[in-house]
């Protein structure tokens, strides 16, 4: 048992006085930095990474993981509270956890979201410590193929479902598609869809932009027009029983949990993904593979964990590619990579023998960080139910302004800000239409992976599609995604044909 | 906009009279310092050579505080650099906006004229280091030299793929040259980044990359890839077991410049600032090691000389280029 008593060692050094009071700081700071709309935990990690030259190497990194995975957990906050997502990480989590914060049940999504959380991510750092080597060659062989075909089947979640009115999912997978093409390409290296020649595009359309513009506008503005302005938000209470009874309840939601934390982890890894499209891909699963698929989207709680759970595996998924091959599976990960290689650590493949106290007091602190981040989390939701009582008159312009900041951070740019307040305007009215939006929000995240993925592919094959095929892991990929696209439609066409025989 | 102008207005006030109090101060105390966070662009995608690069002279500035405002570090690696470039042209503050650049600063301009940018209206600030580019394979392959290489290469014709940065990028005219210099027919599939190029050929999902060492360094600490020749006048030490392709008999040299430059529209005082700055960091020892570290060669070189040597090297393109066919 290697494995243990290295990670013994690493425990001995997360729980050194001023390790483990980093840890619980930085939870803290993530915490609310996660919180923020616009302000995730990339934004975290690189306005604190300075700070870290005052301890030494692997306290910085014990820190800045804790920051990392306390935004993990933030983000959940505001996507239920306020129907903003905090953090591109938690958009799945306003796809239920708002709908279940207008029903009163804002307690119950938020002890779920932290739960989810706390099981995806000690999921994750076990998986971490115990298949590191293995999975990061699995992550070494994904090509183009594989990453187009695991896109692919993302898709087809969200396409073959019951409940929702097939042609407008297309129309809102599609558009966001078009969407997520705008921009400069880079395989051919020219721009796109970029209206003339307006500079704004040229980076193309951020999806935050998008979610923040469906999600916190167009929701407010159909909530003022539902309501007439007369809004009673919520009529949550919270107590310590409420969240201990909330807490034996989720054990019914343990196959989401289950679902949401494998799957988030092993997106996690693949380099270039992330935990935004692993929770978005979970929560598609989790959606489809429900006996009630029509309750998603209308305050399921299992549409909360099952995003929740995955970008918590997610985030601790993307340490691996960074530490083992050098290569950051995420944004933030690319930032912490940049410290490391200050602090005189060359990740890569040799980091795990050459430096195994930094490497292993990490993953222990991510143990730590974990449970921190549950508990400081449980210990502020009164305090975040209480943001919730606020007369609407309150709350909506601080919506609005939230909403304004949340868009102009990630790029700096007031073309996006005005972008959003667009995506708003038409948000609430797919939403009159009763258009799903989720889709788009899909398609704006996967479908800037899965174009240049399916192009390279094609590439290299010389044009033909046996290529998605004839690898072991695409292929199985790819039957999934085409079960899962034709199942679904197949049934329904048999359920409308049955309702006409019985009419007649 | 009117509450602009009149801050604006009431700011130029401010810093009229602050300037006629300081006339009897020292030149060092005015000297122009940045007022607000620093625009660090990086015309390549996360986990390539220039992008890391950029992290380590954000976190020796910050280490040493070299400077009082922060630099951020912003990825803008569409179109080879022709996102970059054309955020540098359209900047709206352009002192506060400076770039790091590879070759596609010349190749890309050359290519899409219709970008409108023109390098010679950027500030050169510095140019920290010339990186190095080596033919690499998998280790897999079993291929050691460059005989082999091509041996294997010209079986395979064009199921051979060599994965590079972007089209017409620096890995694809040394893609040209050698395919045009032993008769192959490999074909060339771009990604987004030196560091995904790196790890495709790790991970056997390409033949072949002309990497820069930063960017292979881990795989071939590991054993997975391994240097068959290298583009550069002598061996490098690192790889000293790699021939250069001089030594055999094809006479083909190729750098790439890792220079940082300002926005166009930089004024004197901002652009003096940042040279004093980036000499600082070209000599401090953190950057230095990390040249020797990644294989990295090329001394200092700013102002007039840099803007030459730019000159120099866009004609040097052009026709490269051309050669291609690329470009009329």
């Amino acid at each position: 048992m290697e494995i243990l008593s290295l990670l013994l060692n690493g425990f001995a050094i997360a729980f050194e006085p001023l390790n483990l009071a980093l840890i619980i700081f930085g939870c803290a700071v993530g915490l609310f930095i996660g919180a923020m709309p616009g302000l995730g935990s990339v934004n975290g990690v690189a306005i604190l990474l300075p700070m870290t030259f005052l301890v030494p190497p692997t306290s910085a990194i014990i820190f800045l993981g804790a920051i990392y995975y306390g935004a993990m957990y933030g983000g959940a906050i505001s996507s239920i509270m306020l129907g903003i997502p905090g953090a591109s990480t938690a958009v799945a989590t306003t796809f239920d956890g708002r709908p279940m914060a207008l029903q009163g049940k804002a307690d119950k999504a938020l002890v779920a979201a932290a739960a989810a959380s706390f099981v995806g991510g000690s999921i994750g750092v076990v998986l971490f410590t115990l298949f590191a080597p293995p999975l990061a060659d699995i992550a070494l062989g994904f090509g183009a193929p594989e990453i187009f075909a695991l896109m692919l089947m993302a898709f087809a979640t969200f396409v073959g479902l019951g409940g929702d009115d097939v042609a407008k999912t297309l129309f809102s997978i599609f558009i966001g598609l078009v969407f997520g093409a705008v921009g400069l390409d880079i395989i051919s290296g020219e721009p796109r869809l970029i209206f003339g020649d307006i500079p704004g595009f040229f980076h193309g359309i951020n999806f935050l932009v998008l979610a923040i513009g469906i999600y916190g506008i167009g929701e407010m503005l159909w909530t003022i027009e539902i309501s007439k302005g007369n809004v009673v938000v919520s009529q949550a209470s919270v107590s310590v029983r409420r969240i201990w009874e909330n807490l034996v309840e989720l054990t019914r939601t343990w196959k989401a949990m289950l679902l949401g934390s494998f799957l988030g982890y092993f997106v996690g890894i693949l380099p270039a993904a992330g935990a935004t499209p692993g929770s978005l891909m979970a929560y598609g699963f989790a959606k489809q593979m429900a006996k009630d698929p029509e309750t998603y989207g209308k305050g399921n709680i299992n549409g909360v964990v099952a995003p929740e759970s995955a970008n918590n595996a997610a985030s601790t998924g993307a340490m691996l590619p960074m530490l083992t091959l050098g290569i950051p599976g995420s944004p933030t990960t690319a930032i912490l990579l940049g410290g490391m290689v200050i602090w005189g650590l060359e990740p890569g493949p040799m980091v795990f023998i050459d430096h195994p106290d930094f490497v292993w007091g990490f993953i222990a602190s991510l143990y730590a960080a974990n449970l921190f981040s549950l508990l400081i989390n449980i210990a502020f939701i009164p305090a975040f139910i209480w943001v919730l009582k606020l007369p609407f008159t309150i709350l909506a312009p601080v919506i609005f302004i939230l909403c304004i900041v949340g868009g102009f951070v990630p790029t700096l740019d007031m073309h996006d800000v005005w972008l959003m307040l667009i995506f708003g305007i038409v948000g609430y009215l797919m939403r009159k239409l009763d258009y799903p939006m989720a889709p788009a929000v899909l398609a704006i995240v996967l479908g800037p992976l899965a174009e240049p993925a399916l192009r390279q592919s094609l590439l290299i094959s010389g044009g033909s599609f046996s290529i998605f095929f004839t690898r072991p892991f695409s292929s199985v990929f790819m039957f999934i995604a085409i079960a899962l696209l034709v199942l679904p439609l197949g049934k329904q066409a048999l359920d409308a044909r049955r309702r006409k025989t019985e009419r007649t | 906009m009117k509450t602009l102008w009149k801050s604006g207005l009431v700011g130029l006030g401010i810093a009229m009279i602050s300037g006629l109090g300081a006339v009897s101060v020292p030149t060092d105390a005015k000297a122009w310092e940045p007022k607000k966070p620093v625009q660090f662009i990086i015309m390549a995608g996360k986990g390539g050579g220039a992008d890391k690069a950029v992290r380590f002279m954000q976190n020796i500035i910050a280490k040493h505080k070299l400077s009082s405002k922060p630099f951020t570090p912003i990825n803008k690696p569409g179109g080879t650099g022709a996102e970059a470039l054309v955020f540098m042209k359209s900047a709206t503050d352009p002192d506060h906006t400076i770039m790091f650049t590879l070759n596609s600063f010349y190749t890309t301009p050359l290519r899409q004229p219709g970008l409108g940018v023109d390098i010679s209206t950027f500030a050169p600030i510095g140019r920290m280091a010339e990186d190095t580019f080596l033919l690499w394979v998998n280790k897999d392959s079993g291929i050691t030299n460059v005989e082999q290489f091509v041996k294997a290469a010209k079986a395979k014709g064009d199921a051979w793929i060599m994965a590079g940065t972007g089209k017409n990028s620096e890995d694809n005219l040394l893609t040209d040259f050698l395919n045009k210099a032993y008769g192959l027919n490999m074909k060339y599939v771009p990604y987004k980044g030196g560091g995904r190029v790196a790890k495709e050929l790790a991970g056997n999902n390409a033949d072949s990359t002309v990497n820069n060492p930063s960017e292979q360094l881990g795989f071939y600490q590991a054993g997975k890839t391994r240097p068959i020749a290298a583009f550069t006048p002598a061996r490098l030490p690192l790889f000293s077991d790699a021939p250069t392709f001089r030594e055999l008999g094809k006479d083909f040299v190729y750098f790439m410049q890792r220079t940082v430059v300002g926005a166009p529209g930089m004024s004197k005082e901002a652009a003096t600032y940042y040279r004093q700055l980036f000499a600082k960091i070209y000599g401090s020892d953190e950057w230095q090691g990390y040249m020797t570290k990644k294989s990295l060669q090329g001394g200092f070189i700013t102002g007039d000389i840099l803007m030459r040597y730019w000159l120099k090297e866009k004609a040097v393109h052009k026709v490269m280029l051309q050669k291609m066919g690329a470009i009329k």
